[in-house]
């Protein structure tokens, strides 16, 4: 499949099968994430600050959590993303919910890089 | 097509281009509710992202922040009374679960292409059922009903 010169293909119809599957990868990379927290939260002794902190504090834990925001933020801009192009007509209102959505998902994912990191 | 053409489906109402005040008399097979609630979680738990991030950062930073955390479901965070902080966190478990049990059962049905009226339909109420279950539990948790 040729994305440049005369012989490139100007249909993107295969941009929608990408995302889709990006959907569905993040989602399950973030539905594992859901299992191995619970795991650890449901382990027996006290929950407090420290056994809290301490899951997110291994490294392992560390590199999965990051691995899991940036999924986040992908998985989130492509159903918000269709929830403005089902519904909004208007593209001028339907780029700027666009903008505001990937500026939300990209300040939420720093924010949350921040806290991960300087435990 | 030939289900449209015979007399008994022409009685029928037509809905194209629902307009919003349709919406009530448009009766949703319990898919499209999974379906439409599945686009209203997600969109809830979106906009509540700084929220949720404010809890991760206020719950692991420090011992301090931790206080203010547990805090938040006493009394409140600043004039935002614990009540509401509850309340908003049981509106971000159920959409977590109803999210992630409509997810599951998109990537099922992916899987095994178990895309049959009957499949859609029952698997649809155990999503629905399932997440409200459960919500309901948590929910009993987190107002301290045991």
């Amino acid at each position: 499949m040729s994305t440049f010169g005369s012989k490139r293909i100007v249909v993107g119809a295969h941009y929608g099968l990408r995302d889709w599957l990006a959907q569905r990868v993040t989602a399950v990379l973030m539905a594992l994430f859901t299992v191995v927290l619970l795991a650890q939260f449901l382990m027996p002794g006290e929950l407090g600050y420290d056994r809290w902190a301490g899951i997110f504090s291994q490294q392992w834990m560390k590199v999965l959590t990051f691995v899991v925001i940036i999924s986040l933020a992908y998985h989130a801009w492509v159903g918000v993303r269709d929830i403005w192009m089902d519904y909004v007509k208007s593209v001028a209102l339907r780029l700027t919910l666009q903008v505001f959505t990937l500026v939300w998902l990209v300040g939420c994912a720093g924010w949350a890089i921040q806290v991960l990191w300087r435990l | 097509m030939t289900d449209a053409t015979n007399s008994k489906a022409k009685n029928r109402p037509v809905y194209r281009n629902i307009h919003v005040t349709e919406i009530i008399s448009y009766r949703l097979p319990p898919a499209g509710v999974v379906s439409i609630l599945h686009r209203i979680s997600g969109l809830l738990m979106f906009l509540l992202l700084p929220f949720i991030i404010w809890m991760f950062d206020t719950s692991v930073s420090s011992e301090i922040s931790y206080e203010s955390f547990t805090n938040a479901f006493v009394a409140g965070i600043g004039f935002v009374p614990a009540w509401f902080v509850k309340l908003t966190v049981l509106g971000l478990i159920w959409g977590y679960l109803h999210h992630f049990i409509a997810g599951v059962r998109h990537l099922w049905m992916d899987a095994t292409h178990s895309v049959s009226k009957e499949q859609g339909h029952s698997s649809a109420v155990i999503t629905l059922a399932l997440s409200v279950l459960l919500t309901l539990l948590l929910g009993a948790k987190l107002f301290g009903l045991y």
